[in-house]
């Protein structure tokens, strides 16, 4: 359990991270994954990152561009490679190792 | 009857597939999920596909095709071979292709999740062109995509739930597993309807297979059909799915052999009937055959000639001998061949390129020599499933056809290798007889349906003016044909000459004996008659003599004064 962030931290030091949630109405589930991500964004990456709520009820459209399937699905769109995070980010060692913030074992 | 009664009442949704909705009676069970399961390159996708087309052009029925494997470039390129046009469907609103990527390196599972994302964008989909149809092709291949086999099978069974509740008709398609029909066991979702196709290779011949594995609340035909990818896309080929309906003729035909035609009630086959010649090897098939072709090109109709023996040249060579002349038909166009070896490609190939060459030359005759021949590529069963196609096929176009079939000289004579006869509406049977060190040929005809037939035995001799038909003799020594039937006739002559002569004979000694019996009857009457005046002239004598001495005593008596 390392404090610092090492994986995304070595490059894109500086840059925004945008993050994209995509959810399907305000069920218990989107909520409590935006709340951990807003936890998580808050503790490794603090002031430089994006986060935008994608809510397929009223943009069904936007699915086929990202190709979502699961529900809640997050998007780390900056920076490159794109990375898929699925369920609800309540395993914060697993959302940290999906978004290259810590590196696998 | 309740069952057909409810058959009525489930509503299908037709595919257009030729021969599919035939089978199913309709079509897949409107508003419900069906499941095509197969192994790779079995054709679902291309079912699938057919069905959504189909749908949206000829049924009004727009459809999404939901594809898990292809994207929609692939789809619409591979699609293009078939003459469809998805992208000026897609373009008109008729269909909407969605291809759903799932790559496992990318994601990440971090707790719980539902697929409600492929549910809004399915939705979306069948919202935006007002979809009736849906295919999922194939869905299985999320369970290789997402991490988690438990939350994707409970969400599966809820899309296949909600396109239901949607009144989708759906057609879900899943690779075939070893031992279940799908690997994933997608049968358990999804019960109203399952069809699974087969792709086997049985002595190195392939043949695609379709079957109903069940259709909940309707009958439907069970048994495997095979089925065709064409340059039209999926044909399946039931039998049943000819009704035997077909129009006759009462028109007759030449069989270009004219005794022959005298066996046949003086005028020949009957037009779209199916003529077998069957016989040993030898026996003069093709040239019956041949003989027919030949009556046909003459009376300026088309035929086609189908050898899977020979090469076209040399049955005009060989034809020649017998004075056929193939050669100006050809000329003229009349006549074609199509020579292939058998084993060129399966039997459903063959049976669709017999179709072609129908379709396209349009003939009112066709040849096939001999069918015997495709027992190097299919079972018997096999090859009778698919003759009874062609034969049906042909016989709805009032097509007569002449098939000859190779009996090897142990069977039964009856019978034809391949098992057809039944089929058969005239059986003409050619066979060897060996006598006396020759062998000859002979011909009869085992049946004929609906016309009065010779039930003689004729021998059969090719010449080179063309095929002779001539009575063999039937007689206390036996069947003779050639060389024995020209002795024994000759030897019957001399004994009828001899009896006729013993004959006359006998008559003369009669006549001699009528004779000398009227002579003596007349020396018998000379006799009686001399005999006769003899009595009579001593009865006259006598009366006299009474006469006389009544007459003497009155005049006595008269003198003596007596009182």
């Amino acid at each position: 359990m390392k404090p610092k962030p090492v994986g995304g931290g070595n490059k894109n030091r500086d840059t925004l991270w945008e993050l994209r949630l995509y959810v399907a109405g305000q069920t218990p589930r989107s909520l409590a994954a935006f709340s951990n991500l807003k936890k998580i964004c808050e503790d490794h990456l603090k002031g430089k990152y994006h986060i935008e709520v994608v809510d397929l009820l009223q943009n069904p459209k936007l699915a086929k561009g990202d190709q979502i399937l699961a529900i809640p699905t997050l998007v780390r769109k900056l920076p490159p490679p794109l990375k898929k995070i699925i369920g609800d980010l309540s395993d914060t060692e697993r959302v940290l190792v999906g978004l290259d913030l810590r590196p696998k074992f | 009857m309740a069952g057909s009664k409810s058959v009525r009442r489930l509503e299908k949704a037709p595919t257009g597939i030729q021969g599919f909705d035939e089978i199913t009676q309709g079509g897949l069970p409107k508003g419900r999920p069906t499941l095509i399961c197969g192994g790779p390159g079995s054709g679902k996708t291309l079912l699938g596909m057919q069905f959504l087309v189909n749908g949206a052009i000829r049924y009004h029925e727009p459809g999404v095709f939901m594809s898990f494997e292809e994207t929609a470039e692939e789809l619409a390129k591979n699609c293009v071979s078939l003459g469809y046009d998805l992208k000026g469907l897609a373009a008109s609103k008729k269909l909407s292709l969605d291809y759903v990527h799932v790559e496992r390196s990318e994601i990440e599972e971090t707790g719980e999740y539902d697929l409600e994302g492929l549910f809004i964008r399915l939705d979306h989909a069948i919202k935006s062109i007002g979809a009736k149809r849906v295919v999922l092709d194939t869905v299985e291949s999320l369970f290789a995509g997402l991490p988690n086999p438990f939350i994707l099978r409970a969400e599966l069974r809820r899309l296949f739930r909600c396109l239901k509740t949607k009144g989708m008709t759906a057609v879900i398609t899943g690779e075939q597993g070893t031992d279940t029909l799908t690997r994933q066991g997608l049968e358990e979702y999804v019960s109203d309807c399952v069809v699974a196709l087969s792709h086997r290779v049985a002595n190195q011949i392939s043949t695609r297979r379709l079957r109903i594995v069940k259709y909940r609340g309707s009958i439907h035909g069970t048994n495997e059909y095979p089925f065709l990818i064409g340059e039209t896309g999926l044909t399946v080929l039931p039998i049943t799915s000819i009704r035997l309906e077909h129009a006759v003729s009462k028109e007759r035909v030449s069989s270009g052999i004219p005794r022959l035609d005298s066996m046949l009630g003086g005028k020949g086959y009957f037009r779209g009937t199916t003529v077998l010649v069957s016989g040993t090897a030898g026996t003069g098939k093709t040239s019956v055959a041949a003989a027919f072709a030949d009556a046909a090109c003459r009376r300026g109709e088309k035929c086609i000639f189908f050898s899977f023996e020979e090469s076209s040249s040399q049955v005009v060579r060989n034809m020649r001998s017998i004075g056929i002349d193939f050669q100006t038909p050809l000329d003229k166009g009349l006549l074609k061949f199509y020579a292939e070896r058998p084993t060129l490609y399966g039997l459903e190939a063959h049976l669709a390129s017999v179709h072609k060459a129908i379709d396209e030359f349009k003939p009112k005759v066709v040849i096939l020599d001999p069918i015997s021949n495709l027992t190097s590529v299919g079972i018997e069963s096999d090859i009778k499933m698919m003759l009874t196609r062609i034969i049906d096929y042909l016989k709805v176009r009032q097509v007569t056809t002449l098939f000859t079939s190779l009996t090897s000289p142990g069977d039964v004579i009856e019978q034809t290798e391949v098992g057809i006869s039944s089929l058969c509406d005239t059986w003409l049977i050619l066979r060897d007889i060996e006598l006396g060190g020759e062998r000859n040929r002979a011909m009869y005809v085992l049946k004929a349906r609906g016309m009065a037939h010779s039930n003689q035995i004729r021998e059969f001799r090719l010449t080179s003016r063309g095929i002779d038909l001539v009575d063999v003799y039937v007689g206390p020594a036996g069947v003779l044909t050639g060389a024995a039937r020209l002795s024994q006739e000759a030897l019957e002559k001399g004994q009828e000459y001899i009896r006729r002569h013993e004959l006359e004979l006998k008559k003369i000694n009669l006549e001699s004996k009528r004779r000398a019996m009227e002579a003596q009857v007349a020396a018998f009457r000379g006799q009686f008659e001399a005999e006769e005046k003899e009595v009579k002239s001593l009865i006259a004598q006598e009366e006299m003599r009474i006469k006389g001495a009544t007459h003497l005593r009155r005049n006595m008596a008269r003198m003596r004064k007596a009182d």
